[in-house]
């Protein structure tokens, strides 16, 4: 359990590294996730008998943090108590544009995934 | 004996006690969704943070001293984003295949998602840092925070409008997939991770695996999407 912990935190590290060390406005966690990808991708090819990653620890580890990530918005959320004058001023506005936005960015990108399967498939 | 009052003092600006509170919190608002058979309107993250925001102004709690003991749950968001890879390596033949759909989706998404946000705050007369605030409304808090604190938006009203937009994609997820007559799981769980990030992720993973994966890649590439878009489009609003 502790091996996967310090591969996760491990390859989050090397992704805020990178990112900085590059320049580029792309988030360490993100970067990292794109790299334990290819960690798992080359362990496959490299130790094919070995147990499938999910079987493993990190699966474990990674079952538990996804099956629970829900929790960790709590805290981000919670700071809708310091929103209180700025919510007050553009209350309607905001709620409004993130509504409407919202089903519209569902609308359209699930709409457009679909259209363009049902293309690639013919 | 210490009296209840100099006790509370001492527990108040405790990291442990707001730390147990967040996930105690949490446990009920879980338990409540699931009693509720995990209808929309339940959700766990709303219902947590009601709970939570309710109990800091009752004992009149500063946000900051909260967030002392709230960080140690804030901080697995970047774990939890690493830890996206591994279904994204059990489905990679399902996510190979799809990948002309998923670039497609994800361009249009992205583009939908903040010129919305920002033009229609905008028609309703908001100032320049709160349309920085709300473009990167769609992507993960610690994405969107970074983004909006760079083009002048306060990064913590961007992570009240990013939770609150995670919130809404979960509760009208499944009515407006279903009006627009979308039924594969793996169209459904991009749409939710890229209006929703991470509380449309959890949500796509409840209905299913292959929804929860490719709710997954769409919040992490939209990440990335979103941040170069969002200078471009505050432009076009003349900002």
């Amino acid at each position: 359990m502790l091996g996967a912990l310090v591969l996760l935190l491990g390859c989050q590290l090397a992704g805020d590294a990178a990112a900085r060390v590059a320049g580029v406005p792309v988030p360490g966690p993100v970067l990292g996730m794109a790299l334990l990808f290819v960690l798992l991708v080359l362990r496959e090819r490299l130790q094919p008998k070995a147990p499938p990653a999910d079987r493993t620890a990190l699966g474990a580890v990674t079952a538990a943090l996804l099956g629970n990530l829900s929790l960790l918005f709590v805290p981000a959320g919670t700071g809708v108590v310091q929103q209180g004058p700025v919510l007050l001023r553009n209350g309607p506005g905001l709620l409004v544009a993130l509504v409407v936005s919202t089903a519209l960015t569902l609308a359209v990108t699930a709409w457009v995934f679909a259209a363009v399967a049902r293309r690639v498939r013919r | 004996m210490i009296g209840l009052d100099v006790l509370w003092v001492y527990l108040a600006a405790s990291p442990l006690l707001w730390l147990t509170a967040t996930l105690a919190a949490y446990l009920l608002a879980d338990r409540v969704s699931a009693a509720c058979g995990r209808h929309p309107l339940a959700n766990p993250v709303l219902l947590a943070v009601a709970l939570m925001s309710a109990v800091l102004m009752a004992t009149g709690t500063k946000f900051q001293t909260y967030f002392e003991g709230a960080q140690f749950v804030h901080f697995l968001l970047g774990p939890a984003t690493v830890a996206l890879a591994v279904p994204l390596w059990r489905n990679r033949r399902e996510v190979g295949r799809a990948l002309l759909p998923l670039a497609a989706a994800l361009l249009a998404g992205a583009v939908t998602a903040v010129v919305s946000a920002v033009g229609i705050a905008w028609a309703f007369g908001a100032p320049a840092p709160v349309l920085a605030a709300i473009a990167p409304k769609s992507v993960t808090a610690a994405i969107a925070m970074g983004i909006a604190h760079e083009l002048g938006g306060d990064p913590a009203l961007t992570a009240t409008l990013v939770i609150s937009t995670g919130i809404l994609g979960a509760m009208m997820a499944w009515p407006v997939l279903g009006a627009v007559g979308v039924r594969d799981p793996a169209a459904r769980g991009f749409a939710l991770g890229l209006a929703a990030h991470g509380i449309g992720t959890a949500r796509a993973f409840q209905a299913d695996p292959v929804a929860g994966t490719f709710a997954g890649i769409a919040m992490g590439l939209n990440g990335l999407v979103t941040a170069a878009i969002v200078p471009v489009v505050l432009r076009l609003f003349g900002l």
